[in-house]
């Protein structure tokens, strides 16, 4: 003890073209942007690929064979895996290269990474079941535990979790629900029974967030000085979660910050430590106890200071796009034409409505980073042109239904 | 010990033809209220002006001197306008001088003159006609001169060349002075790229605005709203640099589209003619309305009427047209090429020739409230920071410095 786990997040979103008002009704190719930039999703994955997943996979894999205790944990969303499909099938296979080592985990979560659970229980399981499907096809293995989209966890969440037949599931470490506990055990949600697994978000966001910050006062930092921190834990706890967007490898952190260095050193210098080990998630479940039992009623989530739902939710713009978005549930299902219902599903990608994030500045730098759009009302126009072609067509389609049906 | 400052402008409100005007009234004020002092100097005796917080000082009647003249140089000449013919503008300007050249050294004789008899630490002067008094005031005085560029003739021009004379009085203003003031980076990079200054000497201080509280709708206003008219606003000169032509460019696409859009042009200049039989051509006359020049009561009324304001400068050093609109709660659509564009993110902006992406904005804006409410909520908190007191402890670091 203690067991660090490691989890990745794997997404891309299908991002919207810049889709003018005089589109609509013209144009249905909502999101095949072309040319040289953020907004041509093709462009991003091969980019992407190339700074993060396939230099950081190819490392992760020859640790896996140097270090026969080590452990990782993914998760993937469908649009991700979709898009390594159509655009860099090798960074596909060197996924599956990894899982296939038996010691790399993959979770379930929905399949359009969607906020779906906000909005309706019948989408949000339909798309963790895809989701299921989907990780099975291409991997072959069964998902055991679950993460919600932006690690948004709730009492109600784990529960709904719990049905779906899942022996875990994950959420923020957010300092006010844990009170006087620390993050490194394995903990109990209120009203079920399977494990929670709550991030350390000091360590993890020291990787993620803080690695190449220079006004940091532990910058640089050294895999020694963060091998030394898991050690300290020893004693404090048995679990250390550490919970990262996977781009954070060559994407988020550069590979100038000497951030691939940092990994290529940290299972070795972890290792020296005789009490320290790795373990997936579900590994841990097997092997460590529940230690107490934590209450959220209310939503959280990994982002910003506040740690909830309000750079997805926050202003009126969003909330209005969710809900003229999800207003169109029962008529996409009825119409029940599988194209309509798959590109209904790709604009509730949660990135489509954090790009109209309009939060302060603090929180807002980072937001605007990761901004492929000039502005958060350039993201909205595009969003809700696009929408209502969606909706015109949706339309016709429901006329023709009814047309053919009488 | 507070600096007291010899500052030469060109006109002030309510005699004001623009944002030149308003930003030397608005800077002025705050400089003042920090215990300042400032002696403001107008090339002609004004009436109406109310300016407890300083002293003013113009030709005629402060001073028994031989300069009396009854000057209204319009401060925007624009190139077709200047270039063209020079006699044909001053006809237009009524002004007793007959060359720009003797007009300016009037006016700075006069600066030279107020100079030798004021007691002063630093000069500073606003735009190119006030130049030539400023180099005069610190030739007689051999106080720091700093030179306030809030608008180029590059930015006037509007892309269509520049007047060589007003170049070179803006660039020997600019070479003079100790310190050039930018009222925008945009503007500053222009002063680097065209007039050969040290970027080292630029200052950049972004314009501010003046807040007041908002009078109730007038009743005539209130019909227009009610009849579920959507309206959007031009405010401006109706020059090239403004870029109406784009604004009816954008106006006719959205016609193309939609019945219950007006547009409101609320300015005059030299394409004005123009603009009209524009309009009439394109078969869009029943929807583009011209208002001619309005002040105060009547502009903030029209900004209040206006469902968007758009700004569609071709070239725009800062632009407070959009502060007025924001703070009169009013969202607006402003183009790259401008200033104020450095200072709000709360707007949509668009480059001033992409008449596509202004119109699918303008009609995104008018047909997605929730857009239209974000806009206008946080712009307008946005726009109320923006206050001259920022503005003036700028100059007065500046002031401290040369």
């Amino acid at each position: 003890m203690p067991s660090v786990c490691f989890y990745f997040q794997v997404h891309q979103p299908y991002r919207i073209k810049k889709y003018t008002f005089f589109d609509i009704g013209k144009d249905s190719s909502y999101f095949e942007g072309e040319g040289e930039n953020n907004l041509n999703n093709r462009f991003v994955m091969e980019k992407v690929a190339r700074k993060c997943y396939l230099p950081t996979n190819k490392m992760l894999f020859n640790l896996l064979k140097k270090h026969p205790e080590l452990r990782f944990t993914f998760s993937f969303s469908g649009t991700v895996l979709e898009q390594m499909e159509r655009y860099t099938p090798k960074v596909l296979d060197s996924f599956r290269d990894l899982v296939s080592t038996g010691r790399v985990e993959v979770l379930a979560e929905t399949y359009y990474h969607s906020l779906s659970f906000l909005y309706s229980k019948e989408e949000f399981r339909k798309q963790v079941s895809m989701s299921r499907e989907k990780i099975k096809e291409l991997f072959a293995v069964e998902p055991r535990v679950f993460r919600c989209t932006e690690l948004a966890y709730s009492n109600e969440i784990a529960k709904e979790a719990e049905e779906m037949g899942f022996e875990g599931i994950l959420g923020e470490g957010v300092d006010h629900i844990l009170g006087w506990r620390n993050p490194n055990f394995l903990y109990k949600p209120k009203g079920s029974s399977i494990g929670l697994f709550l991030k350390n978000y000091r360590l993890s966001d020291d990787i993620a967030f803080r690695f190449s910050e220079r006004s940091w006062k532990e910058h640089p930092l050294t895999a020694e000085k963060f091998a030394r921190w898991v050690s300290d834990v020893n004693g404090n706890g048995e679990i250390i979660n550490l919970f990262m967007d996977y781009e954070t490898f060559g994407e988020h952190q550069w590979e100038e910050t000497g951030i691939f260095n940092f990994l290529e050193v940290l299972p070795e210098k972890i290792l020296e430590n005789q009490d320290n080990n790795f373990s997936t998630l579900s590994e841990s479940i097997d092997r460590y106890q529940t230690r107490d039992e934590v209450d959220v009623p209310y939503i959280t989530s990994w982002a910003d200071t506040e740690r909830d739902l309000s750079a997805w939710v926050g202003n009126d713009m969003q909330k209005d796009a969710l809900k003229k978005l999800y207003d169109l549930e029962r008529d996409v299902v009825s119409v029940g034409d599988e194209e309509m219902i798959d590109c209904w599903r790709k604009f509730q990608t949660s990135d489509q409505v954090y790009y109209m994030s309009t939060k302060g500045m603090g929180d807002g730098t980072v937001h605007n980073y990761f901004n492929p759009y000039g502005s958060h009302y350039d993201a909205f126009i595009y969003f809700t042109n696009a929408l209502s072609d969606f909706k015109l067509k949706l339309e016709e389609k429901k006329t023709n239904k009814d047309f053919s049906k009488s | 010990m507070n600096k007291k400052v010899l500052m030469f402008g060109w006109e002030f409100p309510p005699h004001n033809s623009g944002g030149l005007g308003v930003a030397c009234y608005g800077l002025s004020k705050a400089i003042s209220k920090t215990g300042t002092k400032i002696i403001f100097v107008l090339p002609k005796k004004l009436k109406g002006i109310k300016s407890s917080f300083l002293k003013i000082v113009s030709p005629g009647t402060t001073y028994k001197t031989s300069y009396y003249f009854n000057s209204s140089i319009y401060p925007y000449a624009t190139s077709s306008t200047s270039q063209k013919a020079t006699s044909d503008f001053f006809k237009f300007a009524d002004i007793k001088g007959n060359s720009l050249v003797e007009e300016v050294l009037r006016y700075a004789s006069f600066g030279g003159e107020v100079a030798k008899k004021e007691k002063f630490d630093v000069i500073h002067a606003h735009d190119w006609l006030s130049f030539g008094a400023g180099l005069q005031a610190k030739k007689e005085s051999g106080k720091p001169l700093v030179a306030h560029v809030h608008a180029t003739e590059f930015d006037r021009g509007g892309g269509t060349g520049i007047n060589p004379f007003v170049y070179r009085l803006e660039r020997k203003g600019m070479e003079g002075a100790d310190k050039v003031i930018a009222v925008s980076n945009f503007t500053k990079e222009l002063i680097v790229k065209h007039y050969g200054i040290s970027p080292e000497k630029v200052e950049v201080v972004h314009n501010g605005i003046d807040f007041t509280e908002k009078e109730e709708l007038s009743e005539n206003i209130h019909k227009v709203k009610e009849a579920g008219k959507k309206i959007v606003l031009f405010v401006g000169r109706l020059t090239l640099q403004k870029g109406p032509d784009y604004f009816i460019k954008a106006a006719k696409r959205i016609c193309d589209f939609s019945e219950d859009i007006y547009f409101v042009i609320s300015g005059s200049g030299d394409m004005e003619y123009q603009l009209i039989e524009e309009v009439a051509r394109m078969g869009i006359s029943d929807k583009v309305l011209f208002t001619g020049f309005l002040r105060e009561k009547g502009l903030s009324e029209i900004y209040r009427t206006a469902d968007l304001f758009v700004m569609p400068s071709v070239s725009e050093p800062f632009g407070i047209t959009p502060l007025e609109s924001l703070i009169n709660g009013t969202p607006v659509l402003i183009s790259n090429q401008s200033g104020v564009s450095e200072v709000i993110t709360h707007a949509l902006k668009v480059d001033f020739w992409d008449v596509d992406d202004m119109a699918g904005k303008i009609l995104a804006t008018l047909n997605y409230g929730s857009l239209s409410d974000c806009l206008v909520e946080n712009g307008r908190k946005e726009a109320e920071k923006l206050t001259w007191d920022s503005a003036a402890e700028k100059c007065i670091s500046i002031y401290n410095n040369v």
